[in-house]
């Protein structure tokens, strides 16, 4: 669905956020986007978009150059940036102005969302709240019913109840046809969402992997004393005792704890390198 | 619905489904909720709910009806005890003998409670399962 090939690409000259990337999204996941602040996550974004332009290589997109931003791709995709401008006008205006340009677009299906969301949409853009603005905008996204979804931290300013909705709603409109990126730092918000990660580290891919071939090759623990080990990747400690990340040498059943593997790939990142046979 | 720790989420979805058998709340021939039903319920990726489904087809707990959906099987409620009866004897079990030891508590006491317990328990259970046969 999504194919970078040796991608490079720098705001500037001192800068460069990627050299030579090469990463494949397939429809039917919801993948998640990790990475610390500037690791480039939204620039990964804005290129699978055609938002951004890589110096060298290719973004292709649903079988199309995505920097040429060609209509039959831009209606087929929906971007949510995490800060976004909204024009002063109602609901209603924003959705006839914008709905055209997405001939899978379903009216009913947005409002069930504002419903959902409890928006009044009768309301004016401008008397919104940033997490009223911003659920707004994830409703209309989803009701584009466009094949690839891109949301930069979408759960951002919900509210608590808000962000339950948030994970029912996804829950009711993953599919096989359509590919979900969703950029996060709030992991425990979208942990039981996401099924694909793809982890960023000093400007290269350094996991992209099924959440289920994680749990085959990694096992995930809460000990009370750290041994030696040999299996041992990476461990913090935490008021239970120490959450331990290791090879699954015994083929244990784990649940995947997407802040700890964070960490270890951070802390230790050729070890998980060397395991995923990544390069 | 919250995980617990340990288990991987389809895991503790199918044991969420165990559980439900055991209760009656599930029992034989009833259709299960749809893997899109299940997912919005539970807040979780569909994919996920598929993968339960498969495992808990593979187990011989539900079978699927091409086009219609998922059934609980004739004897799951067996297989669910026979699957369940072993990892609780070998692994729970011990450790609340061990606590019941350390915490020096007299098993009379232990016995008194669980027969107690077992009383209200099957009350509960009689009104659930009761509930929506009789009038």
């Amino acid at each position: 669905m999504i194919t970078l090939n040796n991608v490079s690409f720098a705001y500037s000259k001192k800068k460069e956020v990627f050299s030579n990337l090469n990463l494949t999204l397939q429809p039917g996941s919801i993948y998640g986007l990790l990475g610390k602040n500037g690791a480039g996550k939204t620039t990964l974004l804005k290129m699978m978009c055609g938002l951004a332009t890589p110096s060298s290589g290719s973004c292709t997109t649903l079988g199309e150059k995505a920097a040429r931003k060609n209509p039959s791709l831009m209606r087929e995709l929906f971007f949510l940036p995490e800060e976004f401008y909204m024009p002063d006008m109602r609901i209603k205006k924003f959705v006839s102005l914008n709905a055209p340009f997405y001939p899978e677009f379903d009216l009913n299906q947005f409002h069930r969302y504002l419903d959902e969301f409890e928006i009044n949409p009768d309301s004016r853009l401008r008397s919104l709240s940033y997490g009223e603005k911003k659920k707004v905008m994830i409703g209309f996204g989803i009701a584009t019913n466009t094949k690839l979804l891109l949301f930069d931290e979408p759960t951002n300013g919900l509210d608590i109840p808000s962000k339950r909705q948030f994970r029912r709603i996804m829950a009711s409109i993953a599919n096989e046809d359509k590919c979900i990126i969703i950029s996060t730092h709030q992991v425990r918000d979208l942990e039981t969402l996401i099924d694909h990660l793809v982890i960023l580290h000093n400007n290269h891919i350094l996991l992209n992997e099924n959440v289920g071939v994680i749990t085959q090759k990694l096992c995930f623990k809460t000990v009370q004393t750290v041994g030696n080990d040999q299996g041992i990747i990476y461990s913090e400690s935490s008021l239970k005792g120490h959450n331990i990340l290791l090879k699954n040498a015994e083929q244990e059943d784990s649940q995947l704890d997407m802040e700890l593997l964070f960490n270890g790939v951070q802390q230790c990142p050729e070890k998980i390198n060397h395991l995923f046979n990544l390069n | 619905m919250e995980f617990k720790d340990k288990h991987s989420i389809y895991i503790q979805i199918a044991d969420r489904v165990c559980e439900k058998i055991l209760l009656g709340t599930f029992k034989e021939e009833d259709k299960i909720p749809s893997t899109r039903e299940m997912a919005i319920e539970l807040e979780v990726n569909p994919n996920t709910v598929i993968r339960t489904y498969e495992y808990l087809e593979q187990k011989e707990i539900i079978y699927n009806r091409r086009g219609i959906g998922y059934f609980i099987a004739a004897n799951a409620k067996q297989k669910v005890m026979e699957t369940l009866q072993n990892p609780f004897l070998e692994n729970t079990l011990p450790e609340i003998f061990k606590t019941i030891l350390l915490l020096e508590i007299d098993f009379k006491d232990v016995t008194a409670r669980f027969e107690h317990y077992k009383a209200g328990f099957q009350n509960e259970t009689n009104k659930n399962v009761d509930a929506p046969g009789h009038e």
